[in-house]
């Protein structure tokens, strides 16, 4: 085994568990910060290059900032002595273990290709541009639909409502 | 173990741990980080598969992955714009006091 | 001659790795390449605070640091003695380890962003097919160590400070990506050498083909300047820091030399976000006029990028801080429209790039210029209210 696929591999699960099960919400989302820029290694191991950045800019860069700014703007008192789980936890424990235990047994007996087959070599930036501008342009008309969406939507849910006098509140 | 089993173990492992904390977690902020792990997890699949998976279908691999997270980026805000309208309403973010179907 | 100082660094470099055992050369190629970009540009951010601290004394009409050495020149030297011999001190209630790793977290990301900008024609570490992208990511990554800071620190005015910060760090992050992509549309690529080669060639009387000679380009130029500005935390925009309000920001906790790396990284994103501008709409290393050409690439690289921390310089010395509301108004409601409409006007430039008919290229100008000037005046009209109707009066001053 190369040592880098195995680093990675471990740094991205230990990290992973620990963002799932640590009672600080801040040191979760520290974690899964590291979570994604170990999985962002492990695709560019995998020679994806340009979705390795695209994985920092928006999963590091934006989705784990805004996470930890819902935190920091819903902290209540008393989460220290808080239960973390809301149903029994061993429910919620053995549904999970069930599912990756189907996934791993359908890995181990699924037929896949033999590990001999010479690795597809990395593909241009240009291509991937291509590719999304010719048989996916409706895929990528509807995502761009669905983020003007999200972001309107957004801003609309988080938006302050005006107190209940029906006053504006004053201009900043 | 050949390389692509390799990478379809680890995501099925990251996959699990996501769901466990998805399902178990009491916080909706982290059962959204759990979510998030899910979709991290169909990443590395979808990767693994485009790079060692065989038959040439292109780029569409790659792509698909370029889908996934302009979603998960989409899902995450209006996900964390409910939660902050949720603790706005209701000061918590917890999913088990969350059960109520009125304002 | 032109072409051995054109070569020279590469001869230099190539000398040394030959020196080394033939199994580790590549290793030693990437090391030599690595601690050539550490080496120059922590000389350059010696080198910046000096011509800050004199630039900013000329312009508030005192000397400057004049003690230490020639002109003062050493001042560098003996600040960076003073950073690593000072306690470092870590409050009693911080998270040990986030604390610490906080500033690796800034520098680190800024040495890598550094890697793919091309300083000269032969002189690019890694020549990436997404470079720009890798740039912008590791650009974002420092977002994460900001974070850590202020709230490792556990002082209201660090987390303050830290939040301030990111949220000034991603409203500026949509202009920056929208004034880059402006230059992507028409080099299109986004590596940085190609995009370099994009802007190869002279318009009739030897003026080079920059892409700052273009109107879509001045709008870009200036688009991505403003908004580096705001993201290498520089004032104007330096709010998350600012001294006289919350006392440092997401720094206040920290002394010595973890201070100092701080520091570091903030000079090593602006000679970074700087560089990326060059080579955008600048030229990159390519002169200006042709007979001028003879001058190696890296020196007008070189030559450019004081340029550009001189303006950076001069800004601080003349511009009052914002207010935070005004920084994000600034961001959201003028930056980011004049940043797509300066990619309308760029994708028209490409669009039209096949009229042959008489006059034109006059038309284009007229067309591309139209689209950014307008929106411009429009908006800031629109923003300003009353203010911008009557001749400007100063209240304070008269």
């Amino acid at each position: 085994m190369d040592p880098a696929f195995t680093l990675l591999t471990l740094g991205l699960l230990a990290a992973a568990t620990a963002a799932m099960s640590l009672r600080h919400l801040v040191a979760c989302a520290l974690c899964l910060v590291a979570v994604f820029l170990a999985g962002a290694g492990l695709f560019l191991h995998l020679g994806a290059e340009f979705l390795a950045f695209a994985q920092v800019l928006v999963y590091v860069g934006a989705i784990s900032i805004l996470i930890v700014f819902a935190l920091l703007l819903t902290r209540t008192r008393g989460a220290e002595s808080a239960p973390l789980c809301a149903r029994p936890r061993g429910w919620g424990l053995a549904v999970a273990g069930g599912v990756t235990g189907l996934l791993l047994a359908a890995v181990g007996t699924a037929r896949l290709p033999a590990g001999a087959a010479p690795p597809r070599p990395a593909v241009p930036v240009r291509e991937l541009g291509l590719e999304l501008m010719s048989r996916q342009v409706p895929a990528l008309l509807v995502v761009g639909l669905l983020l003007t969406a999200a972001l309107i939507g957004a801003v609309v849910l988080a938006l302050r409502e005006p107190p209940a006098g029906g006053e504006k509140e004053p201009p900043a | 173990m050949s390389p692509l089993e390799r990478y379809l173990v680890v995501a099925a492992l990251l996959f699990g741990i996501g769901l466990a904390g998805a399902l178990t977690r009491r916080n909706a902020i982290l059962a959204l980080a759990g979510i998030e792990l899910m979709l991290t997890a169909v990443n590395l699949n979808l990767i693994a598969f485009w790079r060692h998976g065989g038959h040439d279908a292109g780029a569409a691999g790659l792509v698909f992955v370029l889908f996934v997270i302009a979603v998960a980026a989409a899902e995450t805000a209006v996900g964390l714009a409910l939660i902050i309208a949720l603790f706005r309403h209701r000061r918590t973010v917890h999913l088990d006091e969350a059960d109520q179907l009125r304002g | 001659m032109v072409d051995l100082l054109e070569h020279a660094p590469l001869t230099v470099g190539r000398w040394i790795v030959q020196r080394v055992p033939e199994a580790w050369q590549p290793v030693a190629g990437a090391l030599l390449g690595a601690a050539v970009l550490v080496g120059v540009f922590a000389g350059l951010f010696a080198l910046t605070t000096w011509l800050e601290r004199k630039g900013l004394a000329r312009m508030q009409n005192r000397p400057g640091p004049n003690r230490v050495g020639p002109a003062g020149l050493l001042q560098p030297a003996a600040d960076g003695l003073k950073m690593l011999f000072k306690e470092d001190l870590r409050p009693f209630a911080a998270e040990r380890w986030v604390h610490t790793l906080a500033p690796l977290l800034k520098v680190v990301p800024v040495v890598c962003a550094l890697a793919v900008i091309p300083f000269g024609r032969h002189l690019v570490a890694l020549d990436l097919d997404a470079g720009l992208v890798f740039f912008f990511a590791m650009g974002s990554v420092t977002e994460v160590a900001l974070f850590m800071a202020g709230w490792g620190s556990r002082n209201k005015y660090s987390l303050l400070g830290a939040m301030r910060a990111i949220a000034q760090l991603i409203s500026y992050e949509v202009p920056l990506a929208l004034a880059a992509l402006t230059a992507v549309l028409v080099a299109g690529s986004l590596s940085l050498p190609a995009i370099v080669d994009s802007q190869a060639g002279w318009y009739p009387g030897g003026l080079a083909r920059w892409h700052v000679f273009t109107p879509w380009g001045l709008a870009g130029v200036v688009l991505f300047f403003t908004a580096a500005t705001a993201k290498a935390n520089r004032a104007p925009f330096d709010l998350p820091e600012g001294e006289s309000e919350i006392i440092a920001g997401h720094l206040v906790e920290y002394s010595g030399f973890k201070y100092a790396l701080f520091f570091l990284g903030e000079y090593l994103l602006l000679f970074g976000y700087s560089a990326v501008g060059i080579t955008l709409f600048l030229g990159g290393w390519r002169a200006p006029v042709a007979w001028l050409e003879w001058i190696p690439s890296y020196a007008w690289f070189a030559l450019k990028l004081l340029a550009c921390i001189a303006g950076f310089i001069w800004l601080r010395g003349t511009v009052p801080r914002l207010r935070a509301d005004q920084l994000m108004h600034f961001a959201w409601k003028f930056l980011l429209p004049l940043g797509l409409a300066a990619n309308f006007a760029a994708v028209l430039w490409q669009a039209t790039a096949g009229w042959t008919f008489a006059g034109a290229t006059l038309v284009r100008w007229a067309l591309a210029a139209g689209l950014v000037l307008v929106p411009y005046q429009v908006l800031g009209r629109a923003l300003l209210g009353t203010a911008a109707a009557g001749p400007r009066r100063y209240r304070f001053a008269e």
